[in-house]
């Protein structure tokens, strides 16, 4: 080995410095990635921007002047956290949105906001304002409809409009979460509670109500089923009726002189038992 | 040219010392053809120069060596191959060969899919089956499970309430899965930074945003729930394929729609509530068959008797006179008062005395 170093040693360094100069000027865009070329600080070229020219692949550069700025090209993702909303109606509103949106200037977005994170920091609470504001002009209960759709699209284009500043475009502005705050939460539970309490006694009284229709209504059908039958000698129904009610009364099978009858010889029934005719 | 210390390259001068490291080439010394590099009946003054000659003259490295070598020069070598070749030519192109392989051959597996980097830039698909690229770092290739179906449930595993807010303004406890897979690898791979994320946070926008449309009571029922999956996988579908995310929402699935743990007492007394209010129907539907029944029972019978009396009116009423008195004063005690100016005496105490005993009762009045 050594003697081969020592043999061709002009090569094997012309090699290496070859290589080293490589190695400093050539740079891999992925597919993933945008790239800005800034030469002494001044942005000079772009590779593999959305709907550019340049594709994604192997770059040279000037080393030590000209530095590599790489970018995300892929869609990015901006959070906003928990924002207690108020409603038009000022009922409050915990709100949780996210954005998403891609760099699609990236000179601009260098020269105006650094990085990704800062584009990030930029847009935050511009995102928070603008949903604040568009929520704000609306009821509460729009918030929790359909509505919801027209005012996230206002949102978006505000947001589009201030992000274009930093070279981003803004894709989408979802709502995540609409979560009320403990008070309101608390009394919407009450509601909820009540709101049951109420179903529960409309139910019971509604079973109590139709049990009595049902029992009444088999009363009536009772009453017109013996009306029939005894509507049709009416004088009879009365003597035998009678004869049941004295069976049923008197003639108590289960104990039998509970009662004491006392009969007058006149009776009826003693007609014959005295022998008169 | 030399090596004192070569452990492997024996020394002609001290071909004993030098073969110390590989003894076993002393004990094999008899046996001389078993190693084939040796001629046939060599003897240990012959067979070293031997292999330093053909080293010098054949290996790569043989002039080189003569030439820079000498005294003073490196020790280290390569294991000699047969012949006398160094291994180490073998083993770079060796490493580079399994390297190349290992980065330029692809097994995609049937419900994988791969995308190709060429210098970073994404230049083709790999389907299923064999496949060659470029070694690495030329090419670059990324295999994914495009087929395979990965499922989120939501919420997570802490198995905390989630709650959601209804169309009535009521809040429902609900948690879901969505399952999903690739439809498009670029776009999976290239459009968005973390599909996984912008699944779930596409997943929760839309059902929340699904729930918010739909009442409470909607949530708990079978139809109302199958609504709110369809929605939320078109909703879901419609948001991913504007990212371009490559992401197909195979579906979603609700899990549980509760109403909240602090006021699902109040839902179970609602449902206790409907089953007190059907045992109160059912009761007043027994009695009024019963009551119906007896009314139909009593008429019929009245008709029966009625029918008869029709026939005989005057002799049948007798009948049923007479018998009803059998049966009731047969069961009674009786007392027979003469009018007249006696004073009737009742003995009431007395008989009630009787009534305790009724074995007796009966009798005893009959025969007064």
């Amino acid at each position: 080995m050594t003697n081969f170093l020592q043999n061709h040693r002009t090569a094997v360094i012309a090699l290496g410095v070859l290589l080293v100069a490589f190695m400093m000027s050539a740079y891999v865009v992925p597919e993933e990635e945008q790239a800005v070329i800034i030469r002494t600080g001044e942005p000079v070229g772009v590779v593999n921007t959305p709907g550019g020219v340049t594709d994604a692949g192997l770059y040279l550069r000037i080393p030590f002047i000209d530095s590599v700025r790489r970018i995300e090209k892929r869609l990015l993702d901006l959070e906003m956290n928990d924002e207690e909303v108020l409603s038009a109606d000022q009922q409050r509103l915990l709100v949780n949105a996210y954005a998403r949106f891609r760099i699609t200037d990236p000179v601009r977005m260098v020269e105006r906001a650094g990085t990704t994170e800062g584009v990030r920091n930029a847009l935050e609470p511009i995102l928070n304002s603008v949903l604040r504001q568009e929520l704000g002009r609306r009821t509460f209960q729009s918030m929790l409809t359909a509505e919801r759709g027209s005012a996230l699209a206002n949102v978006r284009a505000n947001l589009d409009r201030q992000a274009r500043q930093y070279g981003a475009e803004v894709v989408d502005v979802k709502i995540m979460r609409t979560d009320l705050p403990e008070a309101p939460l608390q009394s919407a539970f009450r509601r909820m509670e009540s709101d049951r309490e109420r179903e529960a006694r409309t139910i019971r009284a509604g079973g109590s109500r139709d049990a009595r229709i049902i029992r009444a209504e088999a009363d009536a059908e009772a009453a017109r089923i013996y009306a029939d039958a005894f509507g049709k000698d009416a004088e009879f129904y009365d003597f035998y009726r009678a004869m049941q009610s004295y069976d049923a009364t008197f003639s108590n099978g289960e104990n039998p002189s509970e009662s004491s009858i006392i009969l007058s010889p006149d009776n009826e029934y003693l007609r014959q038992f005295r022998g008169r005719r | 040219m030399t090596g004192k210390k070569n452990p492997w390259g024996g020394d002609s001068g001290k071909g004993g010392d030098g073969d110390k490291p590989t003894g076993a080439q002393d004990g094999d010394k008899p046996k001389g053809p078993r190693n084939p590099w040796l001629p046939p009946g060599g003897n240990d003054g012959r067979r070293a120069p031997n292999i330093e000659d053909i080293f010098k003259s054949r290996g790569p490295e043989g002039p080189r060596r003569s030439g820079g070598g000498g005294p003073g020069g490196p020790n280290f070598r390569f294991p000699q191959r047969p012949g006398g070749k160094s291994w180490f030519p073998i083993a770079v192109i060796a490493v580079i060969g399994i390297g190349v392989l290992a980065t330029s051959v692809h097994l995609v597996g049937p419900q994988q899919q791969g995308v190709v980097k060429t210098l970073g830039n994404y230049t083709r698909p790999l389907e299923p089956g064999l496949n060659f690229t470029a070694p690495f770092p030329i090419e670059t290739v990324d295999i994914e499970d495009v087929e395979g179906v990965r499922s989120v449930r939501i919420p997570g595993n802490n198995n905390q309430a989630k709650l959601i807010l209804t169309g009535d303004q009521n809040l429902v406890d609900l948690s879901y899965i969505v399952r999903w897979n690739i439809k498009n690898l670029e776009g999976f791979k290239f459009r968005v930074v973390d599909p996984v994320e912008t699944v779930n946070e596409a997943a929760e926008a839309a059902m929340r945003a699904s729930v918010a449309e739909t009442e409470l009571d909607e949530t708990f029922s079978g139809q109302g729930r199958a609504a709110i999956e369809q929605d939320v996988r078109e909703r879901m579908q419609a948001t991913l394929d504007s990212y371009g995310a490559g992401i197909r929402v195979l579906g979603v699935e609700i899990e549980k729609a509760d109403p909240p743990a602090q006021v699902v007492d109040a839902f179970r007394d609602v449902q206790v509530a409907e089953q007190n209010a059907d045992a109160a129907r059912n009761q007043a539907r027994g009695y009024a068959q019963q009551v119906l029944a007896q009314a139909e029972g009593e008429a019929e019978a009245f008709d029966k008797v009625y029918e008869q009396y029709r026939l005989a009116p005057q002799v049948t009423r007798q009948r049923l006179y007479y018998e009803t008195m059998e049966r009731v004063l047969s069961q009674t005690d009786k007392t027979i008062v003469e009018t007249g100016n006696v004073t009737p005496y009742l003995p009431l105490p007395e008989i009630r005395r009787r009534a305790q005993q009724p074995t007796t009762t009966v009798t005893a009045p009959e025969g007064q």
